[in-house]
């Protein structure tokens, strides 16, 4: 008979422990292990799409804080540039306000030179005329360039009109003030005399008559009371000397 | 020639006898739990893993898809009984390699042995997922009539899966050996390279017959329509 039931319950027995036995040490650690590490590659991938979601909102954060910062940039570039245009603006104005400070500082100083530079040059052409007038004089009329000028003034005394005489004396009955001579030179005694006794008549006054000496007063002789004035002067021809000499200048 | 190997005895008392197809299914058994040990002792969880420890989860894995291709819901419930069907009877194919062995299940004995396995296990796993009153409806259907019909159904495909593993394993065998007479040298060996394969083949089939078997009794379907296709497989 090919059918030993014997065997056969031995081998189902045998089966049975061999079911258990590949159970114990096969399938359940198998299968353990797998699930282990099925486990842990979905715990990898879980944190992976973690770390990938941060890195993406980190990403997303610091996309925006570049775009406020270029943003921020921007602004203060432009607030840069406007403050750099206007201070620019201001220190042009500075620049230009201290320029034409700097200009008309130079204009008065070249002002106040060139007023020097024609006083000078008229107290020059005046003491060089005088020089002259009073070599000329001596050389060809033997005359003092003082006695002439006296003389002019005299003559320029008589010569007024009876209207400017009668201001002039009134002038000289109002006030107590003395009459006052000014001349460029010093006079000698004998002029002096001249010139008092020619004031005194023209004026007809009998008050004090004192003499003064100044090279800045005037160029030549002048009687002063209360404010009105006679005079004779060489002004007149070194104005239009130095009228002359301007217009040669400005050529 | 010895047609079974239950005829080859090394002991025997009484009725209690051991002979060669107990013998070489323990040594089957030893083989196989103390590779299996030794793979297991040491199991590496980390994508790192020894190459035996990969052949075995290739294995185990292949077998639950299978099982689960079979339409069973739960692979992992049926893998300790079909899985030790199909890794034992493949296992006792793949050692006829080995000169003096005699594969136990070319013995009747253990075919028949692994059928009765299989006839229990079918209402075992069908009354567990359905309930006892369940499986009984279930070969009453679709009418009372079927009742004998469904338990001869049920009783001849036992003894079918019994035959067939039996008669394959031991005509492989046979030829082998009736060749190894005639032809010595040449045509043995192309036998056993066939009977390898014949071997693989069955184990195969006779595991997903069996799990076959069981997803039907786990379906509302009556067994006796799955049984009568499945059986006609060669």
């Amino acid at each position: 008979m090919l059918i030993d039931w014997f065997t056969v319950f031995a081998q189902t027995v045998n089966f049975l422990i061999l079911v258990w036995l590949l159970k114990r040490f096969l399938y359940h650690p198998i299968l353990n292990a797998i699930d282990a590490r099925e486990r842990r590659v979905a715990a990898a991938l879980a944190d992976a799409a973690a770390q990938r979601d941060e890195a993406r909102l980190e990403y997303q954060a610091f996309q925006q804080k570049n775009e406020d910062f270029e943003r921020q940039r921007r602004s203060l570039l432009a607030q840069a540039a406007e403050a750099a245009k206007s201070q620019g603006q201001a220190l042009l104005e500075d620049a230009r306000r201290e320029s034409e400070e700097l200009v008309a500082r130079r204009r008065e100083a070249l002002s106040k030179d060139f007023m020097r530079l024609r006083e000078e040059i008229l107290r020059r052409t005046r003491d060089e005329v005088f020089a002259i007038a009073r070599r000329t004089l001596g050389d060809l009329a033997s005359a003092g360039l003082e006695e002439q000028m006296v003389d002019a003034f005299v003559r320029r005394c008589r010569a007024l009109t009876d209207q400017e005489k009668n201001v002039l004396r009134s002038s000289c009955l109002a006030g107590a003030e003395p009459v006052l001579v000014c001349s460029t030179f010093t006079l000698s005694d004998g002029l002096r005399e001249t010139v008092e006794r020619t004031v005194r008549e023209v004026l007809a006054c009998d008050g004090e008559v004192r003499f003064e000496t100044g090279q800045d007063l005037l160029c030549g002789i002048e009687v002063s009371v209360n404010g009105q004035e006679v005079a004779w002067s060489i002004a007149g021809y070194l104005a239009g000397l130095e009228n002359n000499i301007g217009e040669l200048l400005q050529v | 020639m010895q047609i079974s190997p239950d005829n080859i005895l090394y002991w025997q008392h009484g009725f209690l006898k051991l002979n060669a197809t107990i013998v070489f299914t323990w040594a089957l058994m030893l083989i196989m739990a103390v590779g299996a040990r030794l793979v297991t002792s040491r199991l590496s969880t980390g994508p790192e893993r020894s190459r035996w420890q990969n052949l075995l989860e290739v294995v185990v894995l292949a077998i639950e898809k299978q099982i689960g291709d079979v339409g069973l819901k739960e692979p992992r419930r049926y893998l300790g009984f079909l899985g030790t069907l199909f890794l034992f009877v493949a296992a006792a194919s793949l050692c006829t390699m080995i000169p003096g062995y005699t594969p136990p299940t070319g013995s009747l004995s253990t075919t028949v042995a692994l059928a009765l396995c299989t006839f229990v296990a079918v209402p075992f796993f069908g009354i567990e997922a359905r309930g006892l009153a369940g499986y009984c409806r279930s070969y009453m259907e679709p009418t009372c009539i079927m009742l004998p019909f469904n338990i001869i159904g049920e009783i001849s495909r036992t003894l079918a899966l019994a035959v067939r593993l039996f008669g394959n394993m031991m005509s492989g065998e046979m030829i082998a050996g009736i060749l190894l007479t005639i032809t010595p040298f040449i045509f043995p060996l192309f036998m056993t390279v066939l009977g390898l394969l014949t071997g693989m083949v069955q184990a195969y089939i006779f595991s997903i017959l069996a799990a076959v078997y069981i997803a039907a009794a786990m379906e509302s379907a009556g067994p006796a329509g799955k049984a009568g296709t499945a059986s006609s497989t060669p």
